[in-house]
């Protein structure tokens, strides 16, 4: 039996699934300034009449580190960043405690300049006085060679809390990222540790002793204590849990596009014989570019309570806004949500305000009113699937860097589309109807995301890189570095990569089941010669243990999903 | 979070999967450490550095600037087609206005690669300059294009294809020609009869640092240009200059190509040679794209960089003053030179050889061209090869004058079909290209 919880923008959505299905679910408000009020009362809710001893399993998604970030209420942190050559380090700056020191390691790992460690201990001094307590440290090429970071957390360990590395973050090459990913990490560390521990203490005094997962950026799971080390990974954990709650219902062997249609926006995201895409890099939304491991997805300015309005050429405009909920609602402006009450599709809501909206557009149209009520919706269609298309292009447009990806290039083009979200059931015929795309309204649409929560499996990747000319195999992500020969080989790396991948997955808390559903993600080799002559090889690979849903669940909900 | 000044496209074609052999200097891992900096540098986010995948070239974009020999498909792999395509993809962005400028970081090279082509010569098949220009006036309507080329070595294929073109200023930059591969490239050097001045070859002596590079740009390269006035500025932007590279002899820096890159302001650059690819690529190249994009690059430095011991001596710094002197006395008589060169409707006979190393093949060719005041001239090149083929291609100008036009297809037809395995006509009027086997 697991339990799986997911705070919304609105509401908290909790569901308690058997091997036999959604046996219980319940929806609370969120309130935002208490969202641990907002967990607890939906544990308390959900555990009602249940026996917590039968609960093996919790999974939490919440918005708290995405929203701290976002309002800007997170730790004064200091950045102590060593850049060497190349762009000024100055423009990836963090907040006011930032300081670029020298020291200078090249691409392949080399130290070109030493860490000057009078220089740390004075800017150490300097982030003491300011009060800081976190500290982040971050050097160019650190993925390659991570001793100038550990290094100046040896100098300063002892006058701060916490000192977050940036070699832990990603095995990904890319400095500015890792920057503003360490940076978050120290940022949201001491609101997630309080939160998760007074979550943890709580659900224990409720009795549930289970460990408790929680949800990441990338759709997979990792244990309360793995999450201390990079807090910000459940950033954005929201979206993925919708598109994780989709999977069993996606189509095995095709594309699938999955679409969340909310009050003010319309995620889109897209699975491939059931396992979601990433992100290339990381998070990227908004004003923040990372290294943190994400599915990949986009939101649009358009749902269910977008503002509807015709403008100066007489032509209906869609959101991208939100003034308020519809009409039917008590809002103050027309709504696609107040179309459908129109159209007799959505029976709750007030029927006479939804047509006095409808009507004040339809009367600037020169249409009647069902008729508008129609166009809207039509254009609500239209204006979505527009958007799905150019990102689908987007996804097909991305660039490669060897012969055989231009040659061989995977095209995405999706068979099936996955509606989920409040008005969901409505749009699935018609978007059917115009495309000609299988389009399946998801069962349990309006908590399909803890559902997604809740039978998210763990997910990790790891990094390795092999340069037999300086004799060495290092995944610094993972603090491991052994030498080897010249003959180390492309099975060799691999091997190395599985084993460390493994020990990841489980110190995550993953089940051994999903230990098979490892992919190699990337691999290079390439030759290192120097005057004509070979003088060894770089071996690079990335495995990862793909996002998908635990066993045991997937064929009941399909089943359910038949019936309904 | 950085943010560029202007919009820079770059396409990033490193073709990981492919190499002359296993240790050729042009291999698997030339762009490998390139790659590695700039993404570790974030080059890709920074909003208005915009990354296109590239497109690959077909058998038509290749047949406005080469005959190959038997045809497209024999002398090219994917590599050279998809290469070529870094190139085009980078030049639609730029035409489109989609960025101000861009910068395609492909490899193979191609500046080697003459008009005709029978194999490959210094690591090129196709010349991808030489293609994305031709496909430029055929597709925009450009007129007039500068082909800057700063390779170390000189470019002779680019050379080739537009010696008799006075509306493509091609200079190159290079190591002097008696001191390197492939040998050629001097000041004397200027074009066709129809073309004089057009091609210009400034030979550098070996040593030249980024203080004689820089004086070349700017008292030559960028004075030629202003008078030129070219619609569109092209770098070939080779970087086997750098004081590391193991094939040539100069001392240029990163921050010397930064800069020269910020003089020059090309509308698009094409990466060529450079063979340092560890020491140098890495740096040089994120320059370049610093530059293009307008962000600082005074911090973009090699690791063991000492401008002390580059420093060129007095004499090199004469030497390079008295070319430029030269250089710029030949620009000035241009007209001249063209009008002295022929009458028009004369018939000129030029005989050449071509050897190509990569391929082992030795070639001979008698071009005749027919001199004129009104467009580039109509020619024919005979061409014969060991092993191998014997061929006739003839060129008619894309803004051929009647007389030119005429002149082309009577090269044409009057042809002789048992001398030559092919005869091909490429009549860039009208985007047309004709085998008669």
């Amino acid at each position: 039996m697991i339990l799986g919880l997911d705070v919304g923008g609105t509401n908290t959505d909790v569901v308690f699934l058997s091997q036999k299905g959604v046996q219980k679910y319940v929806k609370v408000p969120t309130q935002p300034d208490n969202l641990f009020k907002s967990v607890l009362s939906g544990f308390t809710l959900i555990l009602e009449g249940v026996d917590p001893a039968c609960i093996e399993r919790v999974v939490i998604s919440t918005t708290l580190t995405t929203n701290a970030i976002v309002q800007q209420t997170v730790t004064p942190v200091g950045m102590i960043v060593s850049a060497g050559p190349g762009i000024d380090p100055e423009n990836f700056r963090t907040g006011e405690h930032y300081y670029a020191v020298g020291g200078s390691i090249n691409h392949r790992g080399r130290e070109i300049e030493p860490i000057n460690e009078m220089e740390i201990q004075i800017v150490g001094e300097k982030l003491q006085k300011a009060g800081i307590e976190y500290v982040g440290v971050v050097s160019k090429f650190c993925v390659r060679n991570p001793s100038h970071e550990i290094l100046i957390k040896r100098t300063l360990n002892k006058q701060f809390k916490h000192i977050f590395l940036g070699h832990h973050v990603s095995g990904n090459l890319n400095f500015p990222r890792r920057i503003a990913t360490t940076h978050m990490n120290a940022a949201v560390y001491p609101l997630h540790k309080e939160f998760f521990q007074a979550v943890k203490q709580s659900l224990e005094e409720m009795g549930l002793t289970v460990p408790i997962q929680i949800l990441k950026a990338d759709g997979g799971t990792m244990t309360l204590e793995a999450s201390m080390d990079f807090p910000a990974q459940t950033v954005l954990s929201g979206p993925a849990a919708s598109i994780m709650g989709a999977i069993p219902y996606a189509p095995d062997g095709q594309d699938a596009v999955v679409l969340d249609i909310g009050g003010t926006t319309t995620d889109i995201a897209f699975l491939v014989d059931k396992t979601p895409l990433l992100e290339p890099v990381g998070i990227q939304r908004g004003g923040y570019k990372s290294l943190i491991r994400s599915l990949r997805t986009d939101s649009k300015g358009i749902g269910g309570d977008s503002a509807l309005r015709v403008n100066d050429e007489g032509k209906l405009t869609v959101g991208p806004d939100r003034m308020g909920p519809a009409m039917a609602f008590g809002g103050s402006v027309p709504t696609p949500t107040d179309a459908l009450v129109v159209l007799g599709l959505m029976e709750e809501g007030d029927q006479d305000q939804a047509r006095q909206g409808i009507k004040s557009i339809a009367d600037q149209l020169g249409m009647a009113e069902k008729e508008a009520a129609e166009h809207i919706f039509k254009i609500c269609c239209n204006i979505i699937l527009k958007k799905t298309f150019e990102m689908i292009d987007t996804l097909n447009a991305k660039p490669v860097y060897t012969v055989h990806d231009f040659l061989e290039g995977y095209k995405f083009s999706p068979d099936t589309i996955l509606l989920m979200g409040g008005p969901a059931r409505f749009f699935a015929e018609k978007i059917q109807d115009m495309y000609q795309l299988e389009t399946i309204a998801v069962p349990y649409a309006s908590v399909a995301n803890a559902i997604g929560a809740a039978l998210a499996r763990t997910t990790c990747e790891v990094t390795v890189n092999a340069d037999t000319e300086q004799g060495v195999v290092t995944a610094h992500e993972e603090d491991f570095a052994e030498p080897i020969s010249k003959s180390f080989s492309k099975d060799d790396l691999v091997e190395t990569a599985y084993s460390l991948l493994k020990g990841k997955a489980e110190n995550a808390g993953a089940d051994p089941d999903t230990l098979n559903e490892v992919e190699v993600v990337e691999f290079q080799e390439f030759n290192i010669v120097r005057n004509f002559s070979p003088k060894g090889k770089i071996l690079r690979t990335k495995i990862q243990l793909k996002p998908g849903l635990i066993h045991g669940y997937e064929s009941m909900l399909n089943q359910q999903a038949l019936e309904n | 979070m950085l943010n560029a000044p202007h919009k820079t496209g770059l396409v990033f074609f490193p073709a990981f999967d492919w190499a002359i052999d296993p240790t050729h200097p042009e291999r698997e891992e030339r762009l490998l450490y390139t790659q590695d900096q700039v993404t570790e540098e974030g080059v890709f986010d920074v909003p208005e550095i915009i990354e296109y995948k590239p497109e690959i070239v077909t058998p038509k974009d290749i047949q406005r600037a080469h005959f190959c020999v038997p045809d497209e498909q024999a002398v090219t792999t994917e590599s050279h087609l998809i290469s070529a395509g870094g190139a085009k993809a980078i030049a639609n962005a730029v035409m489109l206005n989609e960025v101000k400028n861009g910068f395609a970081l492909v490899r193979p090279p191609g500046h080697h690669s003459m008009r005709v082509t029978h194999g490959g010569r210094g690591f090129c098949h196709i010349n991808i300059e030489a293609i994305m220009v031709e496909y430029i006036r055929s597709q925009y309507g450009v007129k007039r294009i500068a082909v800057i080329d700063t390779d170390c070595h000189h470019g002779d294929g680019t050379n080739d294809i537009f010696w008799h073109d006075p509306d493509v200023l091609f200079i190159s930059l290079h190591q002097d020609g008696r001191t390197m591969y492939p040998g050629t490239g001097f000041p004397s050097d200027l074009g066709g009869p129809n073309a004089k001045g057009s091609n210009l070859n400034i030979p550098l002596p070996p040593g030249t640092s980024n203080e004689g590079y820089l004086y070349v740009i700017e008292n030559c390269v960028l004075p030629v240009i202003e008078a030129f006035k070219p619609d569109l500025v092209v770098n070939s932007a080779g970087q086997d200059n750098h004081y590391t590279d193991p094939l040539t002899n100069m001392n240029f820096s990163a921050q010397g190509y930064a800069r020269l890159t910020s003089m020059l302001k090309p509308d698009i650059a094409v990466l060529e040679g450079g063979y340092a690819i560890e020491g140098a690529l890495p740096y040089v190249n994120l320059g370049i794209i610093l530059a293009m994009a307008g962000i600082d690059y005074s911090g973009v430095v090699e690791p063991n960089y000492d401008p002390e011991r580059l420093k060129q001596s007095v004499s090199i710094t004469d030497k390079i003053k008295t070319t430029c002197d030269q250089i710029m006395t030949y620009w000035d008589q241009r007209y001249e030179l063209r009008e002295a060169a022929g009458e028009p409707g004369q018939i000129m006979t030029r005989h050449r050889e071509v050897f190509y190393d990569t391929d082992n093949i030795f070639e001979r060719q008698k071009e005749k061209v027919r001199v004129c005041r009104d467009c580039g001239g109509s020619f024919e090149v005979d061409s014969k090869a060991t092993p191998g083929n014997h061929i006739l291609g003839v060129h008619i100008p894309i803004n051929a004058c009647k007389a030119c036009r005429e002149q082309g297809y009577e090269f044409y037809d009057r042809a002789d079909n048992t001398k030559y395995q092919r005869i091909y006509l490429q009549d860039r009027t009208t985007d047309l290209y004709e085998v008669k086997q």
